[in-house]
């Protein structure tokens, strides 16, 4: 059986008196492809935030790999748990600058040749490397981002709306990168995507959130069986 | 200057006054302020200074350049009060700033230890690190405010808070002092320093002026550059919290 490789444990955070999330509980299985859905502000990039240690919940308790996460070193815990942000903020500089951000911070070069690799992984032509980040398309871009996130090795992926600004030919080519990636590397992967159609196609688990709260969580097939009515008519209003 | 011809000095006011009005700027109030503001606070600084040369006591001095410290710390924290502990860190700052600077001045007997040189000179140099520290936390808060998404994300990577905003700390303390840079550039060129000014109208030798004018402009590069970094790295960890998170953009 499955170990849960995070466990969240009545997860609450407040951002000046506003409640963002509301006592969220759960586990993610190792491995797995999760997708988390809901309306815009319904805590879904805050909870992302929390499991990179970018913020730290009020209450509750967040385990990853068996271990709470209060007990990570901060820098430990952004390598183990990357995040790969909605916007794909390139720095001044090549391809390759970019690319190469996590091993400066840690006083290491990144290898000409492993940088290429690593292009090639997210289906990028190892060519771009010395072009100007700022100049690649969205797509291009997003790819850059995730390939850069990739530089860690994190165990744990964490996609943050990553298609959203994208075209429909974009985001395809994205989906397939991240389920190629999902096969490839083993990663746990959760992704927020604000359609259900994304979701169904790339997940086995689907996390859907509003208000704070997680008010669904069921496989693809689950869902469609679904009698809740704030899932059903979140999902009638996507469709629409 | 006769009180006669100081009266006619007030000719330069009427001038901007006529044209304001005429033109109807509605800056005749503000001009009238200024005016009345400057003369009651020159001639109180003169009154003062003349008590503390004549009483030429070190204490006084001191107190002096104490009070200098202080309106200027009041002025350049309206800028940074959100910043935890803003106050100190400026009143830190100008106090470092001008224990080293008039360390070596009064240290290699540069200047004399008297009122006459010790007030003036201090005043100058904690005058402009306060609108040095201004400049640099009005270019800080904008790089924060403008480019939270980049330190987020290099926090994200696994980068510490120095990392993280390493290039909006850097971009801050170069932009506030390039202005102090490029006016020592064109130094002479465009205008006669104030302070070299006058004393030439008091009558100095203008080589001798010169080299005291020279004076001044190494010892504010120092005062320049040392105030940007030392408020620079005094304010960045003040936005990070022990677990390495931004915890604020709103400064």
């Amino acid at each position: 059986m499955t170990q849960p490789i995070i466990k969240l444990k009545n997860i609450s955070y407040k951002l000046e008196n506003t409640l963002i999330l509301n006592n969220i509980s759960g586990a993610i299985d190792t491995g797995t492809m999760t997708s988390f859905i809901g309306p815009s502000g319904s805590g879904k990039s805050t909870l992302f935030r929390l499991l990179n240690g970018l913020k730290t919940a009020n209450s509750g308790h967040i385990y990853i790999q068996n271990k709470s996460i209060d007990t990570f070193d901060p820098i430990e815990l952004r390598q183990l748990v990357g995040i790969v942000l909605q916007e794909a903020i390139m720095i001044k500089g090549t391809v390759y600058d970019n690319l190469s951000i996590p091993t400066q911070l840690k006083d290491e070069t990144l290898s000409e040749e492993k940088a290429k690799e690593l292009l090639t992984l997210v289906n990028l032509d190892p060519s771009i490397l010395m072009q100007d980040a700022r100049t690649l398309s969205g797509g291009q871009k997003q790819k850059v981002s995730i390939a850069r996130t990739l530089v860690n090795q994190p165990t744990i992926l964490l996609l943050d709306e990553i298609t959203s600004s994208l075209d429909p030919v974009s985001q395809k080519a994205i989906e397939s990168l991240v389920k190629d990636l999902h096969s490839r590397l083993g990663l746990t992967i959760l992704w927020i995507t604000h359609s259900i159609e994304q979701a169904k196609e790339v997940s086995e688990s689907i996390w859907i959130m509003k208000d704070g709260q997680v008010i669904e969580k069921s496989t693809s097939h689950e869902l469609e069986q679904t009698t809740n009515q704030d899932v059903l008519s979140f999902i009638k209003g996507e469709n629409q | 200057m006769t009180i006669q011809t100081l009266t006619l000095t007030l000719l330069f006011v009427i001038i901007p006054l006529a044209l304001a009005y005429g033109l109807k700027l509605n800056i005749e109030k503000d001009i009238l302020i200024a005016t009345i503001r400057s003369i009651i606070q020159l001639f109180i600084v003169g009154y003062v200074l003349q008590y503390v040369f004549n009483a030429d006591h070190l204490l006084f001095t001191w107190l002096m350049v104490a009070l200098i410290i202080t309106a200027a710390t009041h002025n350049a924290r309206k800028k940074g009060h959100k910043i935890k502990g803003m106050t100190w860190k400026l009143v830190l700052t100008y106090i470092t700033v001008e224990t080293l600077t008039q360390g070596i001045l009064l240290g290699f007997n540069i200047t004399p230890m008297t009122p006459q040189y010790i007030i003036p000179i201090s005043g100058m140099v904690i005058g402009n690190a306060m609108v040095l520290s201004i400049l640099f936390l009005n270019r800080f808060t904008d790089e924060v405010d403008n480019q939270f998404s980049q330190i987020e994300l290099i926090l994200s990577l696994g980068g510490t808070p120095k990392q993280a905003i390493h290039r909006q700390l850097m971009t801050s303390i170069k932009a506030s002092t390039i202005p102090t840079i490029e006016n020592q550039k064109t130094i002479g060129l465009v205008q006669l320093p104030g302070m070299m000014s006058g004393q030439i109208i008091a009558g100095a030798d203008p080589i001798q002026a010169v080299q005291f004018q020279l004076l001044i402009v190494f010892l504010l590069m120092t005062t320049a550059v040392l105030t940007s970094v030392m408020i620079g790295f005094l304010v960045y960890p003040t936005l990070f919290n022990e677990k390495m998170q931004l915890i604020t953009k709103d400064l």
